[in-house]
């Protein structure tokens, strides 16, 4: 009965989507307002109708329900609770119920947060919404049924993979998700514009909380999927230039281009189409990434030719809205206005140059992330992109972002004064001057350019506060002035602070990992010692234990610094009987300015058991940098003009706006 | 000359020099030097069975063989690319991790840097265009006959006040 309810239920939302993507767009063509005012409702019930369907599912794996083929072959009655709820988006079905219920959550959120928006712009809003929800639940019940019934039922499930059971990996999918939905945001709000012909500052700022919220969800589910692949996959890599990676990358490159330029838009009246193009490319990228990662093309060109039918699905979807709405783009921008003129040198034109570098660098991923495919597609010789080829397009195109990034936020709109901006930055060019400088003193082993890296990142992390201090008149007024303008920021400013010393502090930690590594590969009996960078190990025992669904064979690693005692440290490795696989378990000691990682790996003939441990320098600033650009996400998130709402449009038709379309 | 030098030492300094890896302890070759090479030379090759994983990164049985296999080339007295080039012949080009440059990735190595290029002239273009625009808005303020008369009408028009 569950399942046959989610299902039901999940028929009725796409009933209620094809509802929501029809009326309020005929609506708003024709001026009806009843008609305009059925989309509040639709996307109301849309979010209730997905969220029964996604409650059954969950019931289904919590209580085991293996008449579920789903259930059946992904969760088992051993598993712990977590890892049955996080089972639910384990798997390819899952995860398209959670993907369509954020994209509910989200059209709900603008209905009913919306009414304030001009009632043609929401209605075409959540029409445009609701053909997203439309096409992937038809995706979903064509080709991807969660509630296939299994009969005979199994006793036993097949278990969920276990390096997918992990409290972090929990998580990682709603995050990242919630990130790739919320471009559906933007998208629908550019296709709105784009439909009523006009784009304004209103529309700009109505525009960036939903960028903003995107963003920072794809940046928490970006840092916790790295962290996980960190700790989990049990060589202490923390990127490794993965399609699945890059398929999130690409959408986070696009959204932090498309932040950037909205601000323009919004305060500026400037690059308004271009703005548009990116929030289309944003989405169209999500769309990219979740066509890599559900169809199976990424395993073998030639597995996605032998079972199709959701691969071609997706790319069918993919080609309706990105064919879609860059024809209509093309269209319609030429009949935007553009607004407000600036030179070269001025907080808009950094603004571009961010932009170039951030498209450029996502268009670099998304070549190297498809070359081989297409490659492979028209006939040619199979070749691999690897972490190399990124490497080498993507330092050149990220190495001067990185040294712009401060000048940006000093700069004046229109007219910049570059001298000026670097008179204000001189404290944190000394900085990192001096960072370098001693870093080259000190270090003697790792790349040349390492130092000049760890430069960048204090430049950033200083940079950024520069900025405030320099807002604030932090030493060149009163404190009680200082003190006063402090309170009288907007949450922006400091929010930018925030996301821009997080990026150098990410900075920091890329660089340290990547540079100053050391590793230990030794075999070692019971009793035996090692030591690396000033730590002594000594496997004082290897044993076995149990887990809740797994049997561990566990090392004793006695961890010891100048003969003083710091931990002991338990690596594992796991075997999951369910599902016959076996995973290792990293031990990690971390002091929060570098981690000691212990891997415990396969005993030999001698009664010797394989260890290795590493020492990576600034490890946990990686994510600790990627968690402060987030919550400088959410600082700008709460700033006061967001919430309160964008000023009335203007109230004037002149020949300035283009004519709306009808 | 130079200018190539230092890009290509800019390209490649960030790779790390130890990188990480499940090698296990009975692999490794007793020469440190040698070792070192065997490394590097490991990182760019593929573990043919695996997703996108270099034979350094992955604990496949065919990575393992590989590694030894690389390991026993470079005892041969092989060079880092004689490795490389004794795996291409035996596996083909999708063993490297760094494609070459060759006409089928042409696109590919110049593709970023070539949208870069198109974006920075769109670029100049677009700031070169609004200024003309700027010039012919604040230097050339005439209007139109049907404007003039537009605006008279709608001066005509205004009740004073």
């Amino acid at each position: 009965m569950i399942a046959e309810t989610g299902h039901f239920a999940l028929v009725l939302a796409l009933a209620v989507a094809l509802v929501q993507m029809i009326l309020p767009a005929y609506g708003a063509w024709k001026g009806d307002h009843a008609m305009m005012r059925v989309g509040t409702p639709a996307a109301l019930a849309q979010l209730a109708l997905v969220a029964i369907a996604f409650l059954a599912l969950t019931l289904a794996f919590v209580v085991s329900d293996f008449s579920v083929a789903l259930v059946a072959n992904n969760s088992a009655v051993d598993k712990p609770l977590i890892f049955k709820i996080s089972g639910v988006w384990g798997n390819h079905e899952g995860s398209m119920v959670l993907w369509v219920l954020i994209l509910a959550l989200y059209g709900a959120l603008v209905a009913l947060f919306g009414r304030n928006l001009p009632d043609r712009l929401k209605a075409n809003v959540l029409a445009v919404q609701g053909s997203v929800g439309v096409a992937f639940l038809l995706f979903i019940l064509a080709t991807s049924d969660p509630f296939l019934r299994l009969d005979p039922a199994p006793f036993e499930g097949a278990g969920l993979n276990p390096i997918l059971q992990d409290r972090a990996l929990a998580f990682h999918p709603p995050w990242l998700y919630a990130g790739y939905v919320g471009f559906s945001m933007t998208f629908s709000f550019a296709i709105a514009a784009l439909m009523e012909g006009r784009v304004d500052a209103a529309w700009a700022r109505w525009v960036r909380p939903w960028a903003l919220a995107a963003w920072l969800a794809l940046t928490i589910g970006i840092a916790m999927g790295s962290w996980w692949a960190y700790y989990t996959l049990g060589w202490g890599g923390f990127w490794f230039w993965d399609p699945v990676e890059n398929a999130s990358l690409m959408p986070w490159l696009a959204g932090t281009a498309l932040l950037h330029s909205a601000i323009v838009a919004e305060k500026r009246g400037a690059l308004k189409s271009w703005t548009i193009l990116l929030a289309i490319l944003a989405f169209s990228l999500s769309l990219v990434g979740t066509f890599l990662v559900r169809s199976g093309v990424l395993t073998s060109v030639h597995a996605f030719a032998v079972s199709p039918a959701r691969g071609v699905f997706v790319l069918a979807i993919l080609g309706v809205f990105v064919g879609g709405s860059l024809t209509l783009y093309a269209w319609r921008a030429p009949m935007l206005k553009t607004g407000g003129l600036f030179a070269p040198i001025s907080r808009e034109g950094a603004l571009l140059f961010n932009n170039l570098l951030l498209t450029a660098s996502a268009a670099a991923v998304f070549i190297g992330t498809l070359y081989p495919l297409l490659l492979d597609a028209v006939g040619g010789p199979k070749i691999t992109v690897g972490p190399p080829f990124f490497n080498t397009t993507f330092v050149p195109l990220w190495a001067p972002l990185l040294v712009m990034v401060p000048f940006g936020p000093m700069m004046s709109w229109k007219r910049g004064d570059i001298v000026a901006a670097g008179q204000r930055l001189i404290f944190a060019a000394g900085a990192a001057f001096v960072v370098c400088l001693v870093l080259y003193g000190v270090v003697s082993d790792g790349p040349w350019l390492a130092p000049i890296g760890m430069g960048v990142a204090v430049w950033l992390v200083i940079g950024a506060l520069s900025e405030i201090a320099w807002r604030v008149k932090l030493f060149t007024a009163p404190a009680g002035e200082s003190w006063r303008r402090a309170r009288g920021l907007p949450r922006a400013a400091w929010g930018t602070m925030l996301a821009h010393g997080g990026l150098g502090i990410a900075v920091a930690g890329i660089v340290g990992v990547t540079a100053w590594k050391s590793e230990r590969i030794v075999a070692l009996p019971e009793g035996g010692t090692t030591s690396i960078s000033g730590y002594e190990l000594t496997l004082e025992k290897v044993g076995t234990r149990g887990g809740p669904n797994y049997d561990a064979t566990t090392g004793v690693v006695r961890v010891e610094r100048g003969g003083e005692f710091v931990t002991f440290l338990l690596p594992e490795r796991r075997r999951y009987p369910t599902e016959r696989q076996e995973k290792t378990e990293p031990a990690i000691y971390t002091t929060g300015f570098s981690d000691l990682y212990v891997v415990l790996g396969e005993g030999n003939r001698a009664g010797e058991w394989a260890l290795r441990a590493y020492v990576n320098p600034l490890a946990p600033f990686i994510w600790l940098g990627g968690m402060v650009m987030a919550l400088g996400g959410l600082v700008s998130l709460t700033d006061r003009r967001l919430r309160v709402g964008a000023p009335q449009r203007a109230r004037t038709k002149g020949r300035s706006a283009a004519a709306p379309a009808e | 000359m130079k200018l190539s030098a230092f890009l290509f030492a800019l390209l490649f300094a960030l790779t790390p020099a130890t990188a990480f890896a499940v090698i296990s302890p009975d692999e490794k070759l007793s020469d440190p030097g040698l070792e070192a090479r065997a490394r590097e030379v490991s990182k760019e090759l593929r573990c043919l069975v695996c997703q996108n994983e270099s034979i350094d990164d992955s604990d496949a049985e065919l990575a393992k063989d590989l590694r030894m296999l690389v390991r026993k080339r470079i005892l041969a007295g092989d060079t880092n690319e004689e490795v490389k080039q004794y795996l291409v012949a035996r596996y083909g080009e999708f063993v490297l991790m760094r494609p070459p440059f060759q006409p089928a990735t042409w696109l590919l190595w110049l593709g970023p840097g070539a949208i870069l290029l198109g974006g920075a002239v769109g670029i100049v273009l677009f700031l070169r265009r609004s200024s003309r625009r700027d010039e012919n808005a604040t230097g050339n303020p005439a209007l139109s006959e049907a404007e003039r008369r537009r605006l008279d009408e709608i001066v005509k028009n205004d009740p004073p006040e």
